[in-house]
């Protein structure tokens, strides 16, 4: 009955979602307010139809309500509660339904906080809006109905894939899918403003900040997925340029583009038909995104739909809403009006660089990503794209974005001196050029470029705050005076400053556990002793412990330094019974930032067991780098500019917002 | 669909011609940064592109040793054997079978009767040597054209197609 409920609530959204794309659309353009109006009360209500809808499926899950062939197939009475729950979305039609409630829910969200935006845009946006989550209910409905129930009930489920039995991936899908979705409000917002065929700062100003949002979460989200794939898959890898992972870095790297673009759009006015041209790609992106990993067309562990009818229809969604605000684009984008011109070397001029290389490094994953598929599609030749095809060509394209990052925030708008932000950086470089000697005095092995890996990340770190220390004149003026110019400062200059340091800690994570990882692959028997990398590992005992849903075999491993114990490592491997998988449980001991890991191979016919022993130095930086990127992110939200919500006419406040320049 | 005209009007002329100018310098920029990265992606095409091969493609193309490789079939039941940290096993297409070596730890769901992808080269023994052994961490994976032939031979087993909505 409830499982009915849920169903019905979702054809019932889906009514709405047809009425709130039609009706307001009509409204906006016959100037009819009472129509425009009805656009906020059906988005709030198609958002609590389709919450409605979900909370019948997650009490589904929860009951173990075997009725329905949804829950038999991802799930199991034994089942930990927390992975009852997270099996909602840990299968196709679950996941495609957490899509539409975010995707519904950051309507309701614009509908009841968007009060200041003025009537027509609205309207528009969520019609807009509205289109997207009718075609993905039709989809869901049509194809991929949660709700289908199974007769006779069978007593059990099958489970959950045990891989995704883990907290970090509980947590993974909700995160991406609030940042893919997010980007659908750029959308929206770029598509109203095409068909109202005006934008200006203020449209630049209400877009961002959910732009910044989605931005966060999708920043956590492949964070959370990297680290996710470091632990589970057993293999000490932190990012494979999977094409599940390259869907997801796509829309990162064009909405970080757009990020900069549309401040320089609600700053000058200019880059307006290009801003909008990458809102209307980020969310193309996300869409395909969503394609690879719902359509079936990689197979791997994300792509849990094998229906290729499924992979048609998303096909088609994402055809019809690329496809039609491209149409749309170039029929209106050349009546948007020109903003101001500025000069190569300014802060505008840095942001378009960025913007290009963004673009490019895009493009590059892009073409690596979708030429195999496409080769396969035509020719029938499989061929693989892998690490080596990346690291060729998205590090050399983001090097100059990490060149120029420090610059940027340095130079003035309109017309900067490349002089004056050299002398900012003076700092940001001694720092870099001493790190890089030293390391490359100091640290042995690794490749020859490493130790300049680690400089342009120092460069990076503390570059991102030469603006900051530029403006309270630091160690010029007194310490008292630059904290309270520190004070003063907009909240989003130390977001900017947190999220571009986030990028170079990151990225020092990345040349560190690249570069200098130490690895031992072993079979030992009790009381043997390995060296890795200054510790000594002995093999104590291997010993059975049950758990909720499965049976484990534990190594034990004593982990000296010096001869003093200090940690044990308990490797192990699980072997699921519902779904007889049998998977390795890797053990992780944290030392600072660096991180020693273990995992253990299948049992051996001769008695010694296989180890697998990594130690990986700084390894934690680079998803420590991105909670300081969208830490960044969420304290340039909380910038009271775009917290109190846009004027009419930007301008007018805009010499307000920039103190002391 | 109607067009505010305080939206449209026609910008000075002086300004016109510097807009132009910097147009023409931007649009250098980003044909230098395309040309750059275009000559990028094609030349790591080049250096990087590794091809698929069932072990009846190896059989019938006559594959150089030595050229790398992504191989992918079935582990064949009865093949895997290990000796210290290297295992041999012998992957199947059920229709040729290749023996191939690696030395590391197999990723998990890697066991006899289950798809596999294996990256390396063929050696001049004939082994293919592989120096990883990929996960592609799904129970249901299986290379297509494995999954092709098992089905035309009626040995395939799809896993839990039996519920069927009300």
């Amino acid at each position: 009955m409830i499982a009915e409920t849920g169903h019905y609530a979702l054809v019932l959204a889906l009514a709405l979602a047809i009425l709130q794309s039609t009706l307001p659309l009509w409204g906006a353009r016959s100037r009819d307010a009472a129509l425009m109006g009805l656009a906020s009360p059906l988005a709030v209500a198609q958002f609590l139809l389709v919450a409605i809808s979900f909370a019948a499926l997650t009490h589904a899950y929860v009951t173990s309500d075997f009725s329905l062939v949804n829950v038999v197939e991802n799930s199991h009475s034994a089942k930990p509660l927390i992975y009852k729950i997270s099996g909602v979305w840990g299968n196709h039609e679950g996941s495609l339904l957490l899509w539409i409630l975010i995707l519904v829910l950051f309507g309701a969200l614009v509908a009841v906080f968007g009060r200041n935006l003025p009537a027509r845009l609205k309207a528009d946006v969520l019609a807009v809006q509205a289109m997207i989550s009718t075609a993905f209910l039709l989809f869901v409905l049509i194809t991929s109905n949660p709700f289908a129930r199974v007769n006779p009930a069978p007593l059990e489920g099958q489970d959950l894939n045990p891989l995704l039995q883990d907290p970090g991936l509980a947590i993974h899908p909700p995160l991406l899918y609030l940042g893919y979705v997010g980007f659908s409000m750029a959308f929206s917002f770029a598509v109203a403003a095409l068909i109202e065929g005006k934008v200006d700062a203020a449209w630049a100003r209400w877009v961002r900040p959910w732009t910044l949002m989605a931005w966060c979460f999708l920043t956590l989200g492949i964070a959370m997925g990297s680290y996710w794939a470091y632990y589970e898959l057993g293999w000490g890898g932190f990012w494979f340029w999977d094409p599940v992972e390259n869907a997801s870095l796509m829309p990162w790297l064009s909405g970080t583009a757009l990020l900069h673009s549309a401040v320089v759009m609600e700053k000058r006015e200019a880059l307006k038909i290009w801003t909008i041209l990458l809102a209307l790609l980020t969310f193309a992106l996300s869409l395909l995104g969503t394609f690879l990993v719902r359509s079936g067309v990689l197979t791997s562990v994300h792509a849990f739909a094998v229906d290729p009818a499924r992979g048609v229809a998303i096909l088609m969604i994402l055809t019809v809403f690329v496809g039609g605000s491209l149409t749309l684009y170039a029929l209106r984008a050349p009546v948007l009006r020109q903003g101001g011109i500025f000069a190569p070397v300014s802060r505008e001029g840095a942001l378009v660089l960025n913007n290009i290389f963004l673009t490019a490094a895009c493009a590059a994953v892009f073409i690596g990503t979708l030429y195999p598929l496409a080769l396969e599609a035509a020719t029938g030749e499989k061929i693989s794209v892998g690490a080596p095809f990346f690291n060729a060509t998205f590090g050399p394209i983001m090097l100059p974005v990490l060149l120029i990052m420090p610059f940027a925030p340095l130079l003035a708008w309109k017309r900067g001196d490349a002089l004056r932000a050299a002398q900012g950086v003076t700092v940001a470089l001694g720092v870099a050029i001493v790190a890089t000697a030293m390391v490359a005095g100091f640290v042995r092995g690794g490749p020859t470029l490493a130790p300049v890996g680690v400089g342009l990340a120092l460069f990076a770190i503390v570059g991102a705050f030469a603006e900051i220390a530029e403006r309270t004149k630091i160690f010029r003026i007194g310490l008292g005076d630059s904290v309270r110019r520190a004070r003063g400062l907009p909240t989003s200059t130390w977001g900017g400053a947190f999220s571009h340091a986030g990028l170079g800690v990151t990225l020092l994570g990345v040349v560190a556990a690249s570069a200098w990882s130490s690895e031992a692959v072993v079979a030992l028997r009790p009381g043997e002793t390995v060296k890795l990398a200054g510790f000594e590992l002995t093999f104590e005992k291997i010993e059975q412990r049950p758990g909720a849903n499965y049976r484990s075999a534990v190594a034990e491993l004593t982990v000296r330094e010096g001869g003093a114990v200090v940690a044990t490592v308990e490797p192990g491997r699980r072997f699921y019974l519902a779904r007889k998988m049998d998977l390795s449980e890797s053990s992780i001991v944290t030392f600072g930032v660096s991180q020693l890991y273990a995992s253990m191979a299948e049992a051996r016919t001769d008695g010694a067991t296989g180890l697998r022993l990594q130690y990986k130095p700084l390894v934690v930086l680079i998803w420590l780098g991105a909670v300081v990127m969208a830490f960044g992110g969420a304290l340039s939200l909380a910038d009271r500019r775009l917290r109190v919500g846009a004027p009419r006419k930007a301008a007018r406040r805009a010499p307000v917002m920039q103190p002391a320049e | 669909m109607t067009i505010d005209a305080s939206t449209s009007f026609p910008s000075p002329r002086r300004r016109a011609g510097a807009r132009k100018r910097r147009r023409m310098a931007l649009f250098a920029v980003v044909a230098l940064v395309l040309a750059g990265a275009v000559a990028l992606i094609l030349n790591a095409f080049r250096d990087t592109l590794v091809f698929f091969r069932t072990p009846s493609e190896i059989a019938e193309r006559g594959e150089a040793p030595g050229a790398r490789l992504r191989l992918g079939g079935l582990v064949k039941q009865g093949s895997v054997t290990h000796d210290g940290t290297t295992t041999h096993f012998v992957v199947t297409d059920m229709k040729s079978d290749l023996p191939v070596t690696f030395t590391g730890l197999l990723p998990d769901l890697f066991r006899e009767g289950q798809g596999v992808v294996a990256e390396g080269a063929l050696g001049q023994d004939g082994v293919f040597k592989a120096d990883s052994v990929l996960a592609k961490h799904d129970e249901n994976y299986m290379p297509k054209d494995v999954a092709d032939r098992l089905k035309a031979q009626g040995e395939w087993r799809p896993d839990a197609g039996g519920a069927k909505p009300k």
